[in-house]
């Protein structure tokens, strides 16, 4: 009996469940080279499939690059496929990234986000999908195990779908979530496979209707090219939404593009990303509790930006904090805040954004700095430029 | 720069961009590179012993099997870049390559 | 069974296929070009039944502008470095897809084909990885025109030692190249791969019958092929089959299998044609003096030497 077909929430760690729930999605190849903090996601995937669990190929590739590249090509070939890497590995594998949502191929990808070189570090930041934002994947972050499994399958679905046919990163925390042993309701195998059919594609390799797939874009189309590409990942939004709809009717969990805790009649509003979200809450229920009329608005999907989901889930609030897990080397802001701000720019009645800079390599994000950064950016706060909270200087 | 004064022509528009920038088959048959030839070949029949060196080593694969009645190859010049392979293999030598008139 | 004695229908010149190419007219290759006529040979072999991955250089421009491609069979590019890697996973693909039933019980021969840069160079890592992984239906074929002829001829580890070329210029301190060519086809053998070969388009049916034999035998199989490229050798178009010849008359390219392990030379070549005469035709090694073509005919000798050792010394599959 497989850990899967309990139907009682079962204690496993989160990198395992994230494999059954691979399993689960009954994925065909599996193109993978290992690195830390991702490497318990490939290696019980070795298992799955070395124990006839998983009926799948497993390709041992020589490195991250060459795992992006066979996932190009067996996605191509028409098999539903899996990958997971994190930081290097991503940096390494990146130049082919880029090339699969041109190529609109489906590929779906969980990325135990850590810290890139240099220096060399193995802990948690969000330095490495950061290095790769621009890339045109449909982007999510989870916060804890549950999302993770539950969002390892839906995001084959909405990878797949033929309205979306693109590929797809899952985000979620190195260690303080890859790592971590939490309770895990596994979806039913018969309702999975209702929820996510079998993968088929006409644009594929198919000997009886051939294609070229990996064209020459010289200047007279590349724009268009490019443009088509964002229009398609745009376009994925309503599908995502339908897709995690569908996945609440039959498994009763509710996700949103972006989440919202306690915003009611919030006058300062935390924006986070992540696990750490976790620590926010419970740092939000101890400022409540103190009077504080603090909320936290967590940002799912990240690409495409939710925009209309992200304006309204704020709205009214005085002061936003944005957390950045990220440095952008030469500018004052880091990714989420600046994009937010921009956001923000046209709006009438913007709040004041104040950007914070925490757990960078694994640095600890304990609850008091949710409080500090909350009074920082209620007070005047540095409008204009990041502040790092807990630097030495 | 206002959208009037820009001029240029689309290859294709953004919503006619084929889901994966992917061609159908052998489409570069709509690309003639015929007037690339500087030189063409012409083949004395008379000579020709219908060996199939020029159908064969043909890097443009211009030359066409007339069949065992007609006992030649023919080559497609809408492709034939006049590189001459084919006039430099032929073990009879029965194909000049014949300079193009501007 | 060993690889040897895998059978597969052999062409021969009454049989050969005469049809329409798999590899259409209108691709944008240079005029005479032997590396597109290499391709055009391989794809003529191999018919409809299987699919092709390339690596970024001349073929894959040349053949894939869009919206337009060359290709009759299904074809994938996605980069430079990487057609192995690629390749596996379209191997990987199918495989998974057979044994669910979703694609017919039959094996479907993937075929990476890269340039010396995408193989010597930048894709090495990646084809020896997926040789070592031993994918049973993948065929690597480098076209080796021993220069980066798509970015304007720059050298790379398979350019000839003396040839000039626009990163090994000859000039009052240079002779060109100043490496001797490195050996991909003992790299790929060191994989202990059923198949290795090395072939030219002017030996057009052993060339063929090569990539035949290749898709014939369950594992990996690695097919070095010798690539006239007029431009980038600085030589008159007519000239790329004809140079084809000299480099196996001259010994500079012999033909020979790597089979399990086991060196078959097909062409012995007892009473070669001096070097100089193979290198007189290219303008890239006009600036050699004597002395330079003697040091360069003694490698060849040397080269050839080992060769036939080898082929003298394992009597037999190795594996």
């Amino acid at each position: 009996m497989s850990v899967t077909d309990s139907t009682k929430p079962v204690g496993i760690e989160v990198s395992l469940a994230i494999a059954e729930a691979v399993k689960l999605a009954e994925a065909e190849v599996i193109a993978a080279y290992p690195i830390t903090p991702q490497t318990h996601i490939v290696e019980h995937l070795s298992d799955l499939v070395a124990d006839g669990e998983l009926n799948a190929e497993y390709v041992p590739v020589e490195s991250e690059h060459s795992a992006m590249s066979a996932c190009m090509g067996s996605s191509a070939a028409g098999a539903r496929t899996f990958t997971a890497t994190s930081s290097q590995g991503l940096m390494l594998m990146s130049e082919i990234v880029f090339i699969a949502p041109l190529l609109r191929l489906p590929i779906v990808m969980a990325v135990a986000n850590r810290a890139i070189s240099g220096p060399i570090n193995i802990w948690n930041d969000h330095s490495d999908i950061m290095a790769v934002r621009d890339c045109g994947w449909i982007q999510m972050f989870v916060e804890n195990g549950q999302e993770a499994t539950d969002m390892t399958i839906i995001s084959f679905r909405i990878a797949e779908d033929k309205n979306v046919m693109m590929p797809f990163i899952l985000n979620l925390d190195g260690f303080t979530l890859s790592h971590f042993i939490e309770p895990i309701t596994f979806p039913p195998q018969n309702l999975v496979k209702k929820y996510l059919p079998a993968y088929e594609t006409s644009h594929k390799m198919d000997l009886n209707k051939p294609i070229s797939i990996g064209l020459l874009g010289a200047p007279d189309v590349y724009t268009e090219a490019r443009k088509a590409t964002d229009d398609a990942l745009v376009a994925s939004k309503p599908h995502i939404v339908k897709a995690l709809d569908e996945f609440e009717k039959m498994f009763g969990r509710k996700y949103n593009l972006v989440e919202k805790y306690r915003t009611e009649d919030a006058e300062t509003i935390i924006v986070t990303m992540g696990s750490i979200s976790e620590t926010a809450m419970t740092a939000i229920d101890e400022m409540r509790e103190a009077g504080e009329k603090v909320g936290l608005v967590r940002i799912r999907l990240w690409r495409p930006f939710p925009v209309e989901e992200f304006r309204e889930a704020i709205r009214g609030c005085k002061n936003l904090a944005v957390v950045d897990r990220h440095i952008i080397m030469g500018f004052p802001e880091g990714p989420v805040a600046t994009e937010i701000r921009a956001l923000m720019y046209h709006e009438e009645n913007r709040p004041k954004i104040t950007n914070f800079v925490l757990g960078l390599g694994g640095r600890d994000v304990p609850r008091d700095h949710f409080k500090y950064i909350a009074d920082r950016a209620k007070a005047e706060g540095r409008q204009g430029h990041y502040e790092i909270v807990g630097v030495f200087e | 720069m206002t959208k009037k004064n820009i001029t240029m022509e689309a290859s294709m528009k953004v919503g006619d961009i084929p889901l994966g920038f992917t061609a159908q088959p052998g489409t570069t048959r709509n690309f003639k590179t015929g007037d690339w030839r500087s030189a063409r070949p012409v083949l004395d029949r008379d000579k020709c012993i219908y060996c199939g060196f020029c159908y064969i080593y043909c890097p443009d694969g211009v030359y066409q099997d007339m069949g065992a009645e007609e006992k030649y190859y023919k080559a497609d010049l809408d492709y034939c870049k006049g590189c001459g392979v084919c006039a430099h293999e032929c073990p009879k030598k029965c194909i000049q390559m014949v300079v193009e008139e501007v | 069974m060993k690889s040897a004695e895998v059978q597969f229908e052999k062409i021969t010149a009454k049989t050969f296929p005469k049809g329409p190419d798999t590899l259409a007219s209108g691709h944008r290759a240079c005029q005479g070009c032997g590396e597109v006529l290499a391709l055009r040979l391989l794809l003529k072999a191999l018919g409809r039944d299987f699919m092709a991955v390339s690596a970024t250089g001349c073929m894959e421009v040349c053949t894939g502008p869009f919206p337009q491609s060359a290709w009759e069979i299904p074809w994938l590019h996605v980069a430079f470095e990487n057609a192995g890697a690629v390749a596996s996973g379209v191997d990987a693909g199918n495989t998974i897809l057979r044994r669910k039933g979703k694609l017919p019980d039959k094996r479907i021969p993937v075929v990476a084909i890269a340039g010396d840069g995408g193989t010597a160079d930048i894709g090495l890592q990646s084809l020896s990885g997926a040789l070592e992984r031993y994918h049973e239906n993948f065929i690597y074929v480098c076209l080796d025109n021993e220069a980066y002829m798509n970015t304007g001829i720059q050298r790379s580890s398979a350019t000839p030692f003396g040839a000039s070329t626009t990163t090994s210029p000859a000039g009052k301190m240079s002779k060109g190249q100043n490496t001797w060519k490195k050996n991909m086809p003992a790299i790929a053998a060191a994989h202990n791969i059923p198949y290795v070969a090395t072939a030219t388009p002017a030996h057009h049916l052993d060339l063929m019958n090569k990539i035949r034999r290749a898709a014939a035998i369950p594992g990996p199989a690695y097919i070095h092929v010798y690539a006239p490229c007029p431009t980038g050798w600085k030589m008159k178009a007519e000239l790329s089959v004809e140079s084809a010849k000299l480099a196996v008359k001259s010994r500079v390219f012999p033909l020979y299998e790597i089979i399990d392990g086991q060196y078959i030379i097909n062409q012995k070549v007892d009473n070669p044609i001096p070097v100089a005469d193979y290198l007189k035709a290219q303008g890239r090694f006009r600036h050699l003096a004597e002395e330079d073509i003697a040091m360069i005919q003694q490698r060849v000798n040397r080269d050839y030497e080992h060769l036939l050792k080898m082929a003298e010394t394992f009597q037999g599959p190795l594996f």
